[in-house]
Parts: C-alpha cells; sequence; structure tokens
C-alpha cells in the first residue's frame, strides 16, 4: 500500500495521480458522447454554412453577440412555447466554437431565422431601441458602414474543414457533399468557389437593403435569417427526438 | 517550532517532517462539515442509481424507478428520464398545459364569428394573444400594435393594407406579404413628381396646395404615364389585393405626413416615397406557429382595433 507521504514528498508521482483523478470526470462525461449512438441526432437538411453566413457568424462572434445571446433552446416547456422546438446537437454539428448556453440577457437566438424581416434586422442592430423601446442591446451602427472583407473566406473555410466541416477543395470531396447535401448545397460548400458564391447570394438577398455595396450588414443578417430553419420539424414526429435519449 | 515528540503543546500534526523540523498541524475537520460531505456522498449514489449516470459499454446506466411515459400518434411510449421524454410528458400531461388546452381546444372547435362575439373566449383570445402577439408581432408592430410610421403598419386602426377581415388576416399571418412600389426616380422628372406629391396630398384634403399643380397631377396619376392607378385604384382608395394604401383618408403608413409642419414639408415625405418606392417584407408565420396560434393570433389582431 502506498503510503500518503510517499505521494506527499514526490511531486513527479503527486502530479501523475492528481491528473489520474481529475480527467474521471471528463472521461465519463466527455468520451461516452462519442460513441453513444443517437448522441448527434440523424437529422435531414442541417448543412454547413454558406461563405456569407459564415462571414456573418464570424462577425457575430467578433461583436460578442455571445455574451449575452446563446443559441440553444432547452427542452421545457415555456422555452419550447417561447422560442419553438428544443435544439439539437445535430444542428450546431457543423459550428466552431458552438453556440451552446442558456444566457438570457437578450433572447436565444437559435430560432431567430425568418421570424423577423431583413429590414427589421437591419433597423433593430443599427438603432435597437428604434423598434423595441424596452431593449437593453447597444447599437452596432458600423456594421452597416463597413465594407465586408472576405479576401481570406477560403482560409476560414479551411481552417474550418481542418476540425470537420465538409467544405470541398477536390473533386472527390464536392461529389461527397453532392451526395450528402445535393448539388445546389454543395457548390455554396466548394472553396474555389467562396467568393463567387459570397458575392451571388449577398446580391441576391440583399440582405441589408443596400444593393449597391456588400456591407458587414448583408452576412451577419443573412447569417441570423438561416438560425434554426435548416430542419423541418413537420416531417418528424412528435416523439422522434426523444428516441435519442 | 511544532514537532511532533513536541507533546507537551497537546497539537497533533500529520507527523511529516521536513527539513529536520517543519511539520503540518492535523485538525480534524468540523464534524457538521464532515457529515455533510458525507451527506454528498450518500446524495451522489443515490442519483447514479435513480438517474442515467455512468456509461457502460456503448450504452449506460439508465437509472431505476424513474420512467417516464407519453404519448405518440395514440400509442404510449414508456422510456428510461431524460430530459425530452420529460418535456413531451410536460406538454401533455402537466397541469398548465391540460388546462391550457382544455381552452385552445374549444377555441379550434369555434369558427371566427362566434369567437369573436363570445365575451369569454375572446379574454382568452386577449390574454393568450397577448403573449403570442408580443413575441412574434410586438417587435414590428410595438406592444400595443399601433406600428411605426415609415416602417411598420399600424393594427390598432381601421386601416387595412391588406385588408381587415378574418379571412384576410390570417392570410397575412400564414404567408405573409410582400408590400412593394417601384420607386419612380426614372420615371418622374422633378415637375412630375412634384405635382403628383401635390395630388396625392390634396386626395386627403391637406390644406395649402395648388390646385392647378394636383390637377396636372391627377392627370399623371389616372393615366398611363404614372399608372399609379393599377393599385391605388382611380379614386385613390387603394386595392387591398396589392397591399396598395388608401391616399384619400387621413392615415399615413409610409410618408410621415402628419408630423410635417408645413405644406412643402408634407410635400417633401410624399416626394421622397414616390422618388424611392417601397419595399416591405411581413414574415410568414405558418410554418413557426400552430393552426390555433394562428386563429388566436388573427382574432386578437382583429378585435386590436377596426377589424372588419
Amino acid at each position: 500500500m502506498m503510503k500518503h507521504e510517499t505521494i506527499e514528498t514526490n511531486s513527479g508521482l503527486l502530479i501523475i495521480l492528481t491528473l489520474a483523478v481529475i480527467s474521471i470526470g471528463g472521461l465519463v462525461e466527455i468520451v461516452p458522447l462519442f460513441y453513444i449512438d443517437g448522441t448527434v441526432e440523424e437529422v435531414e437538411g442541417v448543412r454547413p454554412y454558406s461563405p456569407l453566413e459564415l462571414r456573418g457568424r464570424d462577425i457575430y462572434v467578433r461583436e460578442g453577440c455571445y455574451t449575452c445571446h446563446s443559441q440553444m433552446i432547452r427542452p421545457f416547456r415555456d422555452e419550447y412555447l417561447r422560442y419553438g422546438h428544443y435544439s439539437l446537437a445535430a444542428e450546431s454539428q457543423y459550428d466552431h466554437p458552438f453556440q451552446w448556453g442558456s444566457k438570457r440577457t437578450g433572447p436565444d437566438l437559435a430560432r431567430v431565422g425568418g421570424k423577423y424581416s431583413n429590414d427589421w434586422h437591419v433597423q433593430h442592430l443599427v438603432a435597437p431601441r428604434s423598434v423595441v423601446p424596452e431593449s437593453i442591446m447597444p447599437n452596432y451602427p458600423w456594421l452597416l458602414d463597413n465594407e465586408l472583407q472576405y479576401a481570406d473566406v477560403e482560409a476560414r473555410m479551411k481552417a474550418l474543414k481542418r476540425v470537420g466541416v465538409p467544405y470541398s477543395e477536390t473533386v472527390e470531396e464536392y461529389r461527397a457533399n453532392v451526395e450528402k447535401f445535393g448539388e445546389d448545397v454543395a457548390r455554396t460548400l466548394d472553396i474555389g468557389r467562396a467568393r463567387e458564391n459570397l458575392v451571388a447570394q449577398a446580391q441576391a438577398g440583399n440582405f441589408d437593403g443596400n444593393g449597391a455595396r456588400l456591407s458587414e450588414m448583408d452576412a451577419v443578417v443573412a447569417y441570423l435569417q438561416v438560425l434554426g430553419t435548416m430542419v423541418d420539424f413537420g416531417q418528424y414526429d412528435e416523439g422522434h427526438f426523444a428516441q435519442f435519449r | 517550532m511544532n514537532n511532533p515528540s513536541d507533546k507537551k503543546q497537546g497539537v497533533q500534526t500529520t507527523g511529516h517532517v521536513w527539513d529536520d523540523d517543519l511539520c503540518e498541524y492535523n485538525n480534524p475537520l468540523p464534524r457538521w462539515w464532515l457529515w455533510t460531505f458525507y451527506g454528498t456522498v450518500f446524495f451522489a449514489i443515490l442519483y447514479w442509481l435513480l438517474y442515467p449516470a455512468w456509461p457502460v459499454g456503448s450504452s449506460y446506466t439508465k437509472g431505476l424507478f424513474n420512467d417516464i411515459t407519453y404519448t405518440v400518434n395514440g400509442e404510449e411510449v414508456t422510456t428510461h428520464w431524460n430530459t425530452r421524454a420529460l418535456f413531451m410528458r410536460d406538454m401533455q400531461s402537466s397541469p398548465a398545459a391540460v388546462r391550457q388546452r382544455e381552452f385552445l381546444d374549444v377555441i379550434a372547435a369555434t369558427d371566427y364569428e362566434d369567437l369573436l362575439a363570445d365575451a369569454d373566449k375572446l379574454a382568452f383570445v386577449r390574454s393568450y394573444g397577448r403573449g403570442i402577439f408580443g413575441d412574434y408581432c410586438a417587435a414590428c408592430h410595438q406592444t400595443g400594435g399601433t406600428g411605426i410610421v415609415g416602417r411598420y403598419p399600424n393594427l390598432s386602426d381601421d386601416d387595412w393594407l391588406w385588408g381587415g377581415s378574418v379571412a384576410d388576416i390570417e392570410r397575412t399571418i400564414m404567408h405573409g406579404r410582400l408590400g412593394y412600389m417601384p420607386p419612380f426616380r426614372e420615371t418622374f422628372d422633378a415637375e412630375q413628381l412634384d405635382v403628383v406629391a401635390e395630388y396625392v396630398l390634396s386626395l386627403s384634403g391637406i390644406d395649402g396646395g395648388d390646385a392647378a399643380k394636383a390637377q396636372r397631377g391627377e392627370v399623371i396619376f389616372k393615366g398611363m404615364a404614372g399608372g399609379c392607378f393599377h393599385c391605388h385604384g382611380a379614386d385613390g382608395k387603394g386595392l387591398p389585393s396589392q397591399g396598395a394604401p388608401n391616399l384619400t383618408d387621413s392615415v399615413w403608413t409610409i410618408a410621415n405626413v402628419p408630423a410635417a409642419e408645413t405644406f412643402d414639408a408634407k410635400k417633401e415625405a410624399v416626394k421622397g416615397v414616390i422618388h424611392n418606392g417601397v419595399q416591405r417584407q411581413m414574415p410568414a408565420f405558418g410554418e413557426r406557429l400552430s393552426p390555433v396560434e394562428v386563429k388566436v393570433l388573427t382574432a386578437y389582431v382583429h378585435q386590436l382595433g377596426g377589424g372588419q
């Protein structure tokens, strides 16, 4: 039997044993998620962000939106009634980092996509109190002024690809995406066409209400409008997602 | 110096000695603390037994005596404790949900005519509808439904862009609306713009204009040069099918004419709208809201004022 004194007087051993003890928590809580079936639900429609949405997401993170808004609707009746269907793990499988949390200084944004018009988002981001008098959200007028920088969008996609987001670089990867997401989506995931896709989506969507220029607002609104809209919950049974737990 | 052999002081030490004479006290923890600690250990063991806890192979311990039963498509499903099943059960059989469903079932089975005539049902519509309206509609139309002039229509008056019958309101909520007026910046020169604005202001009887100008404006409004009549009607009363507002009343949804003090300022406001056109969108809520929620919301908006 190892004496307490032996451990206390041998710092190398103490470090090793301390690490062993505290890693139990991690091993028990995290590792099983990698192999227990149904951690990430099988669900149709979830796709990685298009280049424009991705830039919007980066700006969302840059501006620190997450300090007040999380994106995770919990399976509680009150949250369902206010925000909609509870969030699925599958819905944030391409998020790095994910935006989970229960921070409710501002409302949860997991299903904000399609809830308000583009015009409202622009107005609200520039001057929140002009549409929601009781709001405590800061103004973000520079989103409309700043031109969107997207010269590095390929690099951003490649970085995400390294952590497992299926953006395509080669023909084989592109074909795999066509198989998995369909041709229209696969095209938006192609790193080689990222810039033209980004410009095309911004022009078609005209998210900031000014077709003449490409602002950061275009990207942020495009991102907000896609949040929580990828899964069509109408096609699943009411109890479908409960069986994954 | 606290030497382990220093019994005189009566101080217990751990017995470890460093650097010849460095020791550490061994003071026992307070009893209450110790028992609280044992209590948490006991709680943890109980928790492991009752709730899903430990991974085992590719599965996990599911917890004992803690099954949850809910219904899917008329069939009962019993499963181990988990938050999603708990949510299903809550939605189906929690006291609040059951009580609320009683009301919602009644609303679902009532047609609009009876709903709007029945004070009790309308009281439920007001209280339940307020929540839905607050969440989905108030961001634009504001808490009381009064809108913002220039941006979002007022729902509490009896002026409707897309029609104020329950069928129209329901359609608006379900499918959304795209309000569009083309910009006339390339169609009208400065003079034309000016006279059309004069005519539009004369339609709602605003004093201070030039009658001759208004007359020239009328020709453009009603002729192919402007084509305004296509949507606003030859009488200027608007076509709800196009979401085109009535220009003959004193309600203004885009140009903030009431806020302008002089006639020229009012005219500038109208000219701005004609010059730049209008592009507004109301999102569709047909997939977001359940049919009964749409019904409550329709009745709620209808009773805000001026439903037709």
